[in-house]
């Protein structure tokens, strides 16, 4: 009887205890989640903003009592977007510099990240000491510099000039040399056993085995050009050659000097839409690429 | 093929360039290895082993000295062009490719004459796999393979392209004790059935004596002794190479030579004719010593461990250069449980070595 008795106060205790338990645990829970929901709303909201502003029209727009639901959904906004900017236009141009600037950028963030990594030379690391170097430089006064040259050079107005100066990455190839250099060195030997070039082994077995980073470095490359806009806008003032992002600050303004916020909002709705789909499907990689170096993106 | 190592030489230059020590990992290796046969290279840590081995293979280049593959200089030829297949101690395998690929992969790099078409490359993968016994495994990734099973893939690998030699860096010992014995019997087959010649790099005295053909013992770079693993262990040249092998090791006691007897301490052990007057190091292997009441070798009894067949006694001597002997007898001869045990020697395991320089002093055995 006695031990019955020992079970079933010893499980009142257990109760006890889980109870209390359990009531830290929800207090934490709800206030893990209240700070979570705060900060969405934060960072929703001006998503939201550009999302309802796209779809007003513009007297609404410029009532002095903002309204939070649209009285009218005007979708016409992101037809006149679509017309008044030349969107096709931007976007094709746009696209055009991000892959061709992506696709040189990992020609070179590879072969350079494999020579750090895996090559012996002479200097190599007061090299690379340098390279990092430079990333102490913030990148306003590269503008300045860059400006002058490429200005000297000759190439404003043109692709060249959107694509060129910033090929090479610091950033990635530290990154990627990292990440090759984590790969071990029996690998690299037994692949000379087995009889291959450096290069051959550079394309069998260290760029499947880096290619989470390389993806990462893909996705964020493409991004940087997507969202790019001062360099742009100093080096590309032929239309031809404007971004979309520049495209969009210009083409909304009229002949008075006012701009159209509803149709500029429908614009960069229309904009942001691309990017908003890379992130939804590829976070993994950003998050990756982003987090792994601790440092920028 | 017959492999000649000729003055074979290897330097490192200090890596503190202030103390412009440089480091000698092999320090004139002359050897002819006959074709087909399985060496074992052995040695402790640091003796250069795996230093020759990478000079084999081509990886590294020798400071000094030749390689010669039958009758071709390979001194000059990169690893890629020299026909080798190299077994890492960790495998080495490329994580991202399946079994299958993995195999194949040494093929697909072959160029010119020896190219293949993609049925005899999968025929020839095959059959590696067949030979190691993980034709059942071909689509897994290595991760998803067991240590030993990652190890057949490695020798598969290696013997894919059918190398000329096949080359094995400590490939037991990532392996546990009872996967090591079976592996070993495994890579005995395998070379006996293929007929390569193999050079395989231990720290393991057994393993290396197990399945050797010839065993080379080598030290701080410098060759002490090649030759069968029974003949070395019988008859070592020096006092580091009859400390290296045998398990039990050796047992070392001081003594000296006076008037062609043998003393350790006081006690004349036993007839050395022809052996001058002098201290000497005393080596005796553990099934040296003969459990006799009136023996001469009297040694405090520590303990004694049953080992069913043979019975390990473990005793001490003042004049022993360790504090434990270890006598390995047959569980027939009753050792008194007393204070201490007596032995007489079996002569032929009584080895002696010089004081100045450790090497051997031989004396006739009657």
């Amino acid at each position: 009887m006695s031990s019955t008795n020992h079970v079933t106060m010893h499980e009142r205790d257990m109760r006890r205890v889980s109870s209390r338990q359990t009531v830290g645990k929800i207090v934490s829970k709800v206030m893990v989640y209240t700070f979570l929901i705060l900060m969405a709303v934060i960072i929703i909201f001006p998503f939201y903003w550009m999302l309802i502003s796209s779809v007003k029209s513009i007297s609404e727009y410029r009532l002095s009592v903002p309204t939070l639901f649209p009285r009218e959904i005007l979708l016409s906004n992101y037809v006149d977007a679509f017309q008044q900017a030349n969107l096709g236009r931007l976007f094709l141009n746009t696209l055009y510099v991000g892959l061709v600037s992506t696709l040189l950028s990992l020609v070179i963030t590879v072969l350079s990240a494999f020579a750090f990594a895996r090559l012996e030379f002479k200097g190599k690391n007061a090299l690379f000491a340098a390279l990092l170097g430079t990333m102490m430089i913030p990148g306003e006064l590269f503008t300045i510099t860059n400006y002058a040259t490429v200005n000297s050079f000759g190439w404003m107005d043109s692709f060249t000039v959107l694509i060129v100066p910033f090929l090479v990455s610091v950033f990635y190839i530290y990154l990627l040399r990292q990440n090759f250099l984590q790969i071990p060195n029996e690998l690299y030997l037994a692949a000379k056993v087995d009889g291959t070039s450096d290069l051959k082994y550079l394309w069998k077995v260290m760029i499947p085995l880096a290619l989470p980073t390389l993806i990462s470095i893909t996705i964020l490359k493409m991004m940087g050009a997507w969202n790019s806009y001062v360099w742009p806008r100093l080096v590309a003032n032929d239309e031809k050659y404007q971004l979309i992002t520049n495209g969009l600050r210009n083409a909304f303004t009229d002949s008075t000097g006012d701009v159209n916020i509803p149709v500029q909002m429908a614009a960069v709705a229309i904009v942001s839409f691309p990017l908003f789909l890379v992130f939804i499907f590829l976070r993994k990689y950003i998050m990756k690429g982003v987090s792994r170096s601790g440092i920028k993106g | 093929m017959k492999i000649v190592l000729q003055n074979l030489t290897k330097v490192f230059p200090s890596r503190n360039k202030k103390a412009g020590e440089e480091v000698i990992a092999v320090n004139d290796f002359t050897f002819e290895i006959p074709d087909g046969k399985l060496i074992g290279l052995l040695g402790p840590s640091g003796c250069g082993k795996s230093t020759t081995l990478y000079m084999i293979s081509g990886l590294q280049k020798p400071t000094g000295g030749k390689i010669f593959f039958g009758d071709d200089d390979v001194t000059e030829l990169s690893a890629e062009n020299r026909g080798v297949g190299l077994v890492f101690q960790n495998y080495a395998l490329y994580p991202h490719m399946t079994v299958k690929q993995n195999i194949l992969f040494p093929l697909q790099n072959l160029r010119g004459a020896d190219k293949l078409s993609k049925e005899e490359m999968l025929e020839r993968a095959l059959y590696a796999a067949r030979l190691v016994q993980i034709d059942n495994l071909m689509d897994r990734k290595p991760s998803e393979l067991s240590g030993g099973q990652q190890q057949r893939v490695a020798i598969a690998r290696a013997l894919v392209k059918m190398p000329k030699v096949l080359l094995l860096d400590e490939p037991l010992s990532n392996l546990d004790a009872r996967l090591r014995l079976q592996t070993r019997e495994e890579i005995r087959r395998i070379q006996k059935e293929t007929g390569i010649t193999t050079i395989f790099v231990t720290h393991d005295q057994e393993e290396a004596m197990s399945i050797s053909d010839l065993i080379v013992v080598m030290k701080l770079g410098v060759v002490q002794q090649i030759g069968q693993p029974q003949e070395v262990y019988d008859d070592p040249q020096n006092l580091f190479v009859a400390k290296f092998l045998g398990t039990p090791p050796i047992n070392v006691f001081d003594g000296k030579v006076e008037g062609g007897r043998l003393y350790i301490g006081d006690a004349a052990v036993l007839d050395v004719p022809g052996v001058a007057d002098q201290e000497v190091t005393v080596g005796i292997r553990p099934e040296g010593f003969v459990p006799d009441e009136n023996g001469p070798l009297v040694c405090r009894l520590n303990s004694v461990e049953v080992m069913g067949r043979d019975v390990s006694v473990v005793s001490s001597h003042p004049a022993a250069q360790t504090p434990a002997i270890r006598s390995i007898i047959n569980a027939d001869c009753k050792v008194n449980s007393g204070e201490t045990v007596s032995y007489t020697l079996k002569p032929h395991k009584v080895l002696l070595f010089s004081k100045t320089d450790e090497s051997r002093i031989y004396f006739e055995v009657k």
